[in-house]
Parts: C-alpha cells; structure tokens; sequence
C-alpha cells in the first residue's frame, strides 16, 4: 500500500452551532482545503462520519449533499458510521482508498449536531449503538455502559470504588484544565480549575458515574485532506503521515468476556501499532476517547500504554500529563474539548497534528514537538474502535 | 436452456435460526431463559445467535438454562433516555449464569441500597421487563429481571 499524509486540517468550534451540519461540514472542509492550498477540483472522493443525522435534521445520506455543497461535483461521497468512531472509519476508509491507489486526494472527517436534541433524547439516539435486542430494553445508557465498567475495575483490581471514582475524577480535572485552555472547545475558559471532589460530589447520572466524568453533547465538524505521501511535499512543508491504523468491532455487552479488557479495543491497538511497527513506548503523544473518566484509564491499558489496572493511579499521579510519562488529551479530550460524536475521530487526528506542527494552544503544547503521536476512537460500548499512528516522518 | 426453477428456488429458502429472538423472549416471559447448547463444544450460547458463542459451531439445539448465576456488575441509572422516565431509578445489570454465558438484565433491588457489595452475589431470573417502546424500537422488547438470593 502506497503511504498515504494529511496535508490539511479544520475544525469548527465545539459547543452549540447555530449553523446546519452540512454547513458546518463545509465550513471544516474549506479551512482543511485552505490549510493545504488545494482546490475543490483535486478532490477525487468525500468520507463523512456522521452518526445521527437522521434523527438531528431528518436528513440520511448527508455525504452526498456535503460534496454538493462544496460542489465537488459527482465525485463519490460515502457517509460512515461507526457511532462515535464513524469519522474514525470515514479516515480509515479514505485512507485506504488512497493507499491503494485509487484516488491521490480525498477528505476524510465527520459531523455531528447533536445538543438540539436535548438530553433525554439525545441519550435515547446514543443508546441506540447499544446492543438493540437486549441492551435496548433494560434502558441501558452509555454513561451505564461505563459505570458498570468502572465497578469491575475496582472488583478486578482490588481498589475500593471511592477510590477508583477519585482516580477517574483527576482524568476529568486534568482534561477540563486543558479543554478551557483550547479556543475550539465547548469548554474554553470553563473548569479549567475543576477538583477533584467537583467531579465526585456532583450529581449522579449513572452510578458512580457523574455528570463531571461525562463529555458533553456537542455539535461541530472536522475535516482532513488525504493525499498520497509522494505528492504531498508539493503542496506542504509539513505533511504528517499516517504510519499505522487499525479498526476493530466488538458486540453486545453480554459476549464480551471482560468491560475492562475490550477485545476490540486491543485488537484494532495492535494492528496499528504492527502497521506502523511502532510500539508504545515510541509514541509521544495520545488523543484518546476519553467519553467517560474511566474509558481513557480503560483505553490507556488496552493500548499498551499501562499494565491492567495501573493506568488509575499513574493518571492521578501525572504521568499523563505533559511531562509525564506519556501526555494524553492536551487538547482537552471528549470532556474539556466536548464530542460531536460523528466529528470526534477527525477533531482528534487535527489535535495530534497541531501538535505535530508546534501549533496546539500555549499551555497545551508538548515542547519539544511530538514525533509520534496515536489516536483513540471508540464507538458504542466497544462496538467499534479505531486507531490512528502519526508521525512526522516517513517510516 | 439457462435459468433456475422457481420451484427448486422456493424450496431452498430456509432460516439458519434455532432460537429466534422473539422466542427467546418469550421464553423471559414464561419464566424460562432459554439457550443453545452447541453439538461440538458442548458449551452454551445465551442470548441466541445463528452459531456457537464460544466455538462458532453451526450444530445447535435449544436447551433451557437454570437462570441462576452470579452478579458481575450493575449501574444505577438517574438520567435515563427517553422513554423511560418512569423506571428511575433503576438497576441495569450484568450476570455470569451457571452455564457459563452472561446475560444483561434488571436487578430487582432496592436503588437506594444497592452498592459494591452486590457484586459476586448470586441470583437468579425472577421475572421479565417488557418495555413499552417506541417509534425507533421495532414493537416491545423484554429482557430478564433478577433477584438476590444470596
């Protein structure tokens, strides 16, 4: 497979839109475009994550009126949907198409609008990547999903639950710091001085899960331009490869042997880190899906970068926090950055590069520049996972 | 001359499912939770599926499980989605039955007094949910309500 560079990043403020997720599909397109000097008429193919469409704007095949509305003309134009990791697999999917040679330049991001919805029924659409036939009766909730996770975390590792629930409140602190220092997110200059006793006291949505372990519902878009690596020189001095990436799908609740361990999650880890033939300890830097406080200590494991059960007290302990052992979420993750979800995969890919670029906001920025950085997508409760390796450098 | 019987195309047409959904929810109503044993591993599959959970084994009959098991996790939910509104709070929850395959269900316990503790603790099915549904939901569902008995 060819090597395949991201030449262009956009990204729309995060938050309460008041613009359609077409629009805000273009908006984020036309800066990614902007950003790599390139022209409507080099674009070849439109992947687009959107998750909910059809319930936020009674609109389905949104790709289509996307690639119309920046009139790319009749170029192929595929909405992918992996729930919250649908821009994720849109990437991936672009990627490949690239990589294998079929098109040179293509756009790869996602959209959501998901805060008109409100939150009961909002939740009631999210709930719907929940296993239908036997999750969709109990009213599972993907905060439930998560704070049955975080119960047997503290069954498996023999760690009381209070103080579990303290560890996974420093993921919020350490996250909302950093969310208030990003312009583009939902909580810029809010709860950038959030405690950890704010998270545990306030109000229960799913227990233990609080309302200050839980991302927002947002609305917002991000967008790439993909082109292979061999002509990306021509229009970047900066372009940022994809080294590795991986894909993984899980099932109902019910068949997974342990919440903690998700098989997916592993798997789609593995095969990128193999594509990449990278390991962890050469990673610089994480986006991670941190949905839930405990889903980034959940995926920090599952990726190899702590052993079963340490990722807790090493978040407590600030080994992921810039100059610890490994900074994840710089750009404020889900929870300080919030999480359009259709959009999320792609916000995460543009955050690692602004990184990459020296261009994260001053107090987010890893100095020196992060070589290697990886991305974390999750979608459902496990059911789809992505993984993105970048680098600066070609392998 | 080309082209296929309709007949024989007729006769060809066949399900691949043992335990259809809909019967195993019927079976939650009954009292019953109802399963596959595998020919190959021996092993069960519960809920139902079109092979063997553990070995993808394509031999199955239907078997009827103890609906006892022990509790693995639970949540309480405050902020349920909508629809259900008037179930709050309640216990969704995740057994490991006897016979080896988890299930998720409702726990019939008291929100207020339901904490770690619970978990480990064995159960059994004592009785269905169905819920009402809605527009999105494909008709009502029902899934499997356990109590604490130990």
């Amino acid at each position: 497979m060819r090597d395949v560079a991201i030449i262009g990043i956009g990204h729309t403020k995060f938050g309460r839109a008041t613009k359609m997720s077409h629009e805000l599909f273009s908006d984020a397109t036309l800066q990614a475009m902007d950003d790599a000097g390139v022209e409507l008429k080099e674009i070849e193919a439109l992947f687009q994550g959107a998750a909910l469409p059809g319930f936020e704007e009674g609109q389905v095949m949104p790709a289509a009126f996307s690639a119309a509305d920046l009139n790319l003309g009749p170029i192929p134009a595929t909405r992918c949907e992996g729930a919250c990791a649908s821009a994720s697999v849109a990437i991936r999917d672009g990627a490949m198409w690239v990589g294998a040679g079929e098109y040179d330049m293509v756009i790869a991001g996602g959209v959501e609008k998901a805060l008109m919805m409100g939150t009961s029924f909002a939740s009631r659409t999210f709930a719907m990547a929940c296993h239908a036939p036997t999750e969709g009766p109990v009213g599972l909730t993907f905060p439930g999903v998560f704070a049955m996770a975080a119960r047997l975390y503290s069954i498996n590792y023999d760690m009381p639950l209070d103080t579990v629930r303290e560890k996974m409140a420093s993921v919020s602190v350490k996250n909302h710091r950093h969310g208030a220092l990003n312009p583009l997110a939902q909580f810029y200059k809010k709860l950038g001085d959030l405690k950890v006793e704010d998270v545990i006291n306030s109000k229960f949505v799913a227990d233990p899960i609080t309302l200050l372990d839980c991302c927002p519902f947002s609305d917002g878009a991000s967008a790439l331009v993909l082109c292979s690596a061999e002509e990306a020189r021509k229009y970047t001095d900066e372009p940022i490869y994809i080294l590795g990436m991986g894909q993984g799908s899980g099932g109902p609740l019910s068949k997974m042997a342990d919440l903690t361990k998700p098989v997916s999650r592993i798997s789609s880890a593995k095969m990128a880190f193999k594509q990449a033939g990278l390991s962890p300890e050469d990673i610089d830097m994480l986006e991670v899906h941190d949905c839930f406080t405990i889903a980034e200590l959940i995926a920090l494991e599952c990726m190899g970068f702590f052993d079963w059960g340490e990722a807790a007290d090493a978040t407590a302990d600030g080994q992921t926090e810039i100059g610890g052992e490994i900074p994840v979420n710089m750009s404020g993750g889900l929870i300080g950055k919030g999480h359009p979800i259709g959009a999320t995969g792609a916000s995460q890919v543009y955050w690692v590069v602004k990184q990459m670029r020296g261009e994260a906001p001053r107090g987010n920025q890893i100095d020196p520049v992060p070589e290697y950085g990886m991305t974390d997508t999750l979608g459902g409760d496990f059911g789809t996972l992505c993984h993105f390796i970048l680098g600066r450098s070609k392998k | 001359m080309v082209g296929k019987e309709r007949e024989e195309m007729e006769k060809e047409l066949k399900g691949y499912t043992v335990l259809t959904h809909a019967e195993y929810e019927e079976g939650i109503k009954e009292g019953k939770l109802l399963g596959l044993r595998c020919a190959s591993c021996k092993k069960i599959t519960c809920h139902p599926m079109p092979v063997c959970q553990w070995c993808s084994g394509r031999s199955l009959e239907r078997t009827e499980l103890s609906g006892e098991g022990e509790l693995m996790t639970f949540t309480i939910i405050r902020v349920p989605a909508e629809g259900f509104e008037d179930d709050v709070p309640y216990i969704p929850c995740l057994v490991k039955t006897k016979e080896g395959p988890c299930v998720v269900g409702r726990l019939d316990y008291d929100a207020e007094r339901a904490s770690q503790v619970l978990i480990s603790k064995q159960v059994k099915l004592s009785g269905a949910y169905t819920h009402k549904g809605d527009k999105f939901s494909g008709g009502t569902h029902t899934c499997p309500v356990f109590e604490v008995i130990g």
